[in-house]
């Protein structure tokens, strides 16, 4: 090992390896990358109401869709049963019907993601999800910001990021 | 590095390293649990569920970290062939998969009354998955050859293929619309997480990483052990 012959060639099997090593992870990487890219709609779990009425999708496929629960749309009826809100995210909004029993932090103003299909304008739902967003307190601390004014509710639970920027 | 490479020196370190890491583990968990389970309040939306966060959270945080140090001890092995690398990424993989695990099942013990599921295929939920996959081919791999070098050496590539995951696991709630809420702590514009609960995070999380040191100790202990007996019962089939 102390030899000095032997210290070169080693040396450069060595730098071989590495190198061979960052150009795989590297081409690897740019690959995963570019098919990221190219399944973007797939790897999407839902649309905004927005992505829809930019690009209208065929009414049979069974979608996703989220946003926040308009404030003031919930009502029931007039069928048995059911439940209409009005989904938005700021740009445009979607009525929605459903037929099933809620999850325990749907209310207005909270982040919904709904499965199901678009029956002409409404959107018919079979699964209403809650989501959750990334702000967490007690209840104190929300009954201050609440009355001190500084209270944005849900405002970044379920608008639609752009994608890749 | 290569100061510790050495399994003597390392073992000497190791053992006097143990006990007070193993002591450290038991009184942040101690500290932690009773902040988090009793101390903290309840969240303004989620109740009492929130409680479910200061174990999930930290889990998933030393399951990304594990699968760094696995990376990494592959790489180090791949490069320099470096036998006691080979061991902390056979070491690292079971210990990631446990963490993982516990990330999984805990998220879905939320979700179920959070969102109203159990489990959703999304960005980062599947790309979790796939993450304990990656722990579980890996230990598999390393395994599955009579020449253990050769087990290593795949088991290497494979971990180095999986790193592509991470960023992906990690930034899966920025590129995508994803039921999981994106980071409350790790974020640009600050945590979004109130003084009293990030504390008990904090501990819960120093617990989960102090608890990874001891199991990789007692791991590359008991595996360094292994290999010495299979050299002793080599020596002993020859003579």
């Amino acid at each position: 090992m102390t030899q000095k012959p032997r210290q070169k060639p080693k040396m450069t099997r060595k730098s071989k390896r590495l190198i061979l090593i960052g150009c795989g992870l590297g081409f690897l990487g740019l690959a995963v990358a570019l098919v990221m890219t190219a399944f973007e709609d797939s790897v999407v779990f839902f649309y905004s109401p927005s992505d829809l009425a930019v690009k209208p999708t065929d009414p049979d496929r069974r979608i996703r869709i989220g946003g926040l629960v308009e404030d003031g749309s919930v009502s029931t009826g007039p069928g048995e049963g059911e439940i209409r809100f009005r989904v938005t995210d700021g740009g445009a909004t979607l009525p929605v019907v459903y037929v099933g029993i809620l999850p325990d932090l749907f209310r207005e103003g909270q982040g919904v993601v709904a499965q199901g299909a678009l029956v002409g304008e409404t959107f018919k739902a079979d699964e209403v999800l809650a989501k959750h967003d990334e702000t967490y307190m007690p209840p104190e601390v929300a009954k201050a910001l609440k009355e001190q004014g500084h209270w944005q509710d849900g405002a970044e639970g379920a608008t639609r990021k752009v994608p890749g920027s | 590095m290569h100061r510790f490479a050495n399994p003597t020196r390392f073992l000497r370190l190791a053992n006097a390293v143990l006990p007070w890491l193993g002591g450290l583990t038991v009184i942040l968990f101690g500290v932690g649990l009773y902040q988090a389970l009793v101390i903290s309040p309840a969240d303004y939306q989620q109740g009492e569920t929130v409680r479910i966060m200061y174990v999930h959270v930290p889990a998933a945080w030393a399951a990304l970290s594990g699968y760094t140090a696995l990376a990494i001890a592959s790489f180090t092995f791949l490069v320099w062939r470096h036998p006691l690398a080979d061991l902390a990424a056979r070491a690292a993989s079971p210990i990631g998969a446990g963490f993982t695990a516990i990330a999984l099942v805990t998220g879905a013990l939320w979700g179920q009354p959070m969102w109203g599921t159990w489990w959703v295929w999304d960005a980062r939920l599947t790309s979790v998955l796939i993450l304990f996959f990656l722990y579980l081919g890996h230990m598999a791999l390393v395994n599955a050859f009579d020449d253990s070098d050769r087990g290593s050496r795949a088991g290497a590539v494979l971990a180095l293929v999986g790193v592509v995951n991470l960023p992906i696991i990690k930034f899966s709630v920025d590129w995508w619309n994803t039921l999981h809420q994106p980071a409350s702590v790790l974020r640009m514009d600050g945590p979004k997480i109130a003084g009293e609960m990030m504390t008990p995070l904090m501990i819960m999380a120093g617990a989960y990483f102090a608890l990874f040191g001891v199991l990789m100790i007692l791991r590359i202990r008991s595996l360094l052990a292994a290999r010495r007996l299979r050299q002793l019962r080599l020596a002993v089939q020859e003579t």
